[in-house]
Formats: structure tokens, C-alpha cells, sequence
């Protein structure tokens, strides 16, 4: 049985806190990954929502909600992923776009690119220098999440997080 | 043939045809031209992969005889899988395997976007997903179509013969059966038969940035919609389910 000395508000903030293993300036409330907690008679269930289809971090997402929530005293807990609605990078907020640009990974600007075959690839600032004189080296970066640009002004490379 | 049935046998095409390419593209792991281009195909296969445990995943679901969809992945054999015999086929140069994501990726893309309207919800949302995925995948692969194709005499043959070859495998995209008729009826999948020219024009217009020919049409490869597959599927597997099926009580 699930303790009742937590309530489903206060679990919520605590697996939210749960940081990304890629980008351990984000958590996975503010990527937005975390979409609910469902609080049932005998069992708790957390939904969640891959941010790439591929992601890899998904499994070691699974397995510390699983132990910050027991922990938390919680032990009946299911995981359950959801692919609607589409995660995109406008759920990310300001505040954790700051954060990600203060970690040296440009954010995510403006909604994604409509003209996405032929259209100019964006103009991105460095996150470093702020520079506009950038280049993109490479759609896919470290991660599914980033594409690799070059700072021709710090003449340093940078991860950008790309829009989807 | 019930709705039921077809679904699962069209999910089953879907999750194939991703897995495939998802192996071949892993074969590139550590040997891509250059580190950018090793990051971008893993990062691609690993897009594939997710796109097919979401699909194998759903299959096993409606299959109800209690497989994941790590049984469904491993424990086929050849003649129950039913990805397009385009996706099989060997990785080649790099030219090749470009080619044969560009014939793929501009036929998915069309394909998944009109699976977004689907009355299906979980292939809708899958659709939906994986279309975002897919868009970024076509303009890497079309981005190099066109770098080939203008590029140096040798670059330009090699992508233009890879194109010529691989067009043998593309009649097969769009054909249809009895799986098609029964879900076209309940409006969980398109006719692609309609997504024939919008797959010709887009595939145009790269060809002409990239000051290639649109290879002919002739003789077409075919099977694939029946389980019969090339000569290539039977080594992927092998190499694929060797260690789930040598130590079945095996777990990662
Ligand atoms: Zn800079």
C-alpha cells in the first residue's frame, strides 16, 4: 500500500528534481519529460514522455524515479510513457533556458523550422561570447537533442539544443 | 482478415522497416567518414530503433498472446519479418547508404504525415513523433545527396550509380494488400498509391539541386509484403539474434 504521509504535489516536486545524465543543469520537470503522477489506491504511476523516440536516457530516467520514489517512502510505483502530446522544446522555460545557455549549450530559438528541407539553416548565437557569426557543423550533436555549431568569433565549438 | 489482425501485421511492416535500418545504419558505428557523420547516423539509427519498439511494442499489445517486444524482435525468423527489401540492403560507400535513406525518408515522411490524421490513436501519436524525427533525417541525407551529386566528378558518379541501383527497390514502397484495403476502410492508414507523386516531385527537386538524373523506371524488386526477403535479411538476423537466442535467459 502507498503511504499516505505524501501527497501527489509533493512527489511530483521531488521526482521533477531528477537531473538529465546528458545535461545535468536541466531536470526532468523543467525538459519537460515528467507530464503527471497519477496517485492510485494501491500503486502510484508516473507518466512520462520521451523527448526523442530513441532516447536513451528514458531507462535511466525509469530507474531513479523508481528509486528517489522509495525513497520517498513510495514502493508501488509503475512507469507509464506516453508519446501524446508530442514533446517539443517550447514546453522548456525561460528559466531553464538560461540555465542551459549558462552550461555553454545555446537554447532552443524561436518554434521549429517549418521550411525544414531546403531553408537556411538558423542563425544561432554562441552561448559563450554571443556572437552571431556562427556556423552549423552538424545537424546531430553528442545527443539526438543537439546539433554542433562553430563560433567563428571565440573560434569555439558549441552544442545547440535544437527546436522540435 | 480482421482489424485486429491487420493492424498488428501493419505495425509489424512499420517496426520492421525501422529496425532494419536501424541495424544497417549501426553497422557505420566508429567507420563514418568523418566524426560529425559517425555522430549523425547513430544518432539517426538510434531514432529508428525508438521509432521501432514504440511499433513492436503496439504489435505485441494487439497480438495478445503476451510478447514484448524484445520476442518480437529476436524470435522471428526471416519469412515473418516485413521490412521493404530497400531498407536491407548492404550499407555499400557512403554514397550508397545515403540513397537509400533519401528513397526511404522522403517516402516515411509523406507516409507519417498523413498517419498523423489516423483514426488509430497510438499510431497518430507515434506518427506525430516520429515525424518530427524523420524531417531531420531527410534534410542530413538530401543535404549529402545534393553535396555528392554537385560535388567532383567521382562523387558524382558514385551517387548517381548508387541511385540507379537502388531504384530497383522502390516499386515495392508502394504497394498494397489486403492489410491496406482493411485499415484504408476504418481510416487508420493512407492509400500510398496517392503519395506516389508527392514522393516523385520532392525527390525532383533534390535531384536537380544536386544536378542528378531521376534514374528510370524498370524492372522491380518485390516480396517483401509476403515475407520474402534478399539473401541480406538472413545475416542480419543471425548477427542480430545470435545472443537472445544462444542464452535465452539472457537480460540487458
Ligand atoms: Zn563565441
Amino acid at each position: 500500500m502507498v503511504k499516505k504521509t505524501i501527497t501527489k504535489d509533493e512527489l511530483f516536486n521531488i521526482i521533477a528534481q531528477i537531473p538529465d545524465p546528458e545535461i545535468p543543469v536541466l531536470s526532468i520537470g523543467e525538459l519537460g519529460v515528467l507530464r503527471n503522477i497519477e496517485m492510485h489506491q494501491d500503486k502510484v504511476v508516473v507518466v512520462i514522455t520521451p523527448t526523442y523516440s530513441g532516447c536513451p536516457a528514458m531507462k535511466f530516467f525509469e530507474q531513479e524515479i523508481l528509486s528517489v520514489a522509495k525513497e520517498a517512502g513510495v514502493n508501488y510505483v509503475e512507469i507509464k510513457t506516453i508519446y501524446s502530446p508530442v514533446w517539443t522544446t517550447d514546453w522548456i522555460s525561460d528559466t531553464a533556458k538560461m540555465k542551459l545557455k549558462e552550461y555553454g549549450i545555446a537554447p532552443p530559438q524561436g518554434t521549429s523550422d517549418k521550411s525544414f528541407l531546403f531553408g537556411q539553416p538558423k542563425k544561432i548565437n554562441c552561448p559563450k561570447c554571443h556572437s552571431e557569426n556562427t556556423e552549423l557543423k552538424s545537424q546531430f550533436g553528442s545527443t539526438s537533442c543537439k546539433a554542433l555549431y562553430f563560433c567563428k568569433q571565440c573560434t569555439e565549438p558549441f552544442e545547440y539544443f535544437k527546436c522540435i | 482478415m480482421t482489424v485486429n489482425e491487420a493492424l498488428f501485421n501493419y505495425c509489424l511492416r512499420l517496426g520492421d522497416n525501422s529496425l532494419i535500418l536501424s541495424h544497417r545504419l549501426s553497422e557505420w558505428t566508429g567507420k563514418a567518414p568523418i566524426l560529425e557523420e559517425d555522430l549523425a547516423i547513430t544518432n539517426i539509427a538510434l531514432d529508428k530503433l525508438g521509432q521501432a519498439r514504440f511499433l513492436l511494442q503496439y504489435a505485441a499489445q494487439l497480438e495478445g498472446k503476451g510478447k514484448t517486444e524484445d520476442d518480437l524482435a529476436y524470435k522471428r525468423s526471416e519469412r515473418e519479418f516485413y521490412n521493404s527489401l530497400l531498407v536491407e540492403q548492404p550499407n555499400g560507400d557512403f554514397s550508397f547508404t545515403m540513397a537509400r535513406q533519401l528513397l526511404n525518408d522522403v517516402f516515411d515522411f509523406f507516409l507519417y504525415e498523413e498517419l498523423t490524421k489516423s483514426t488509430n490513436e497510438p499510431l497518430a501519436s507515434l506518427a506525430a513523433k516520429s515525424l518530427k524525427e524523420i524531417k531531420y533525417h531527410l534534410r542530413h541525407c538530401s543535404e549529402w545527396i545534393i553535396r555528392l551529386g554537385d560535388g567532383t566528378e567521382e562523387s558524382h558518379s558514385r551517387i548517381q550509380n548508387s541511385l540507379n541501383e537502388l531504384w530497383a527497390y522502390t516499386g515495392e514502397l508502394f504497394e498494397m494488400n489486403e492489410i491496406d484495403s482493411v485499415l484504408i476502410k476504418e481510416n487508420s492508414v493512407p492509400d500510398v498509391s496517392k503519395l506516389k507523386p508527392k514522393w516523385n516531385n520532392m525527390l525532383c527537386e533534390i535531384f536537380e539541386k544536386a544536378t542528378l538524373k531521376k534514374p528510370e523506371d524498370g524492372f522491380m524488386h518485390t516480396g517483401s509484403r509476403k515475407g520474402i526477403h534478399s539473401e541480406y535479411l538472413g545475416f542480419i538476423l543471425a548477427e542480430m539474434q545470435y545472443l537472445p537466442r544462444a542464452y535465452p535467459s539472457a537480460t540487458w
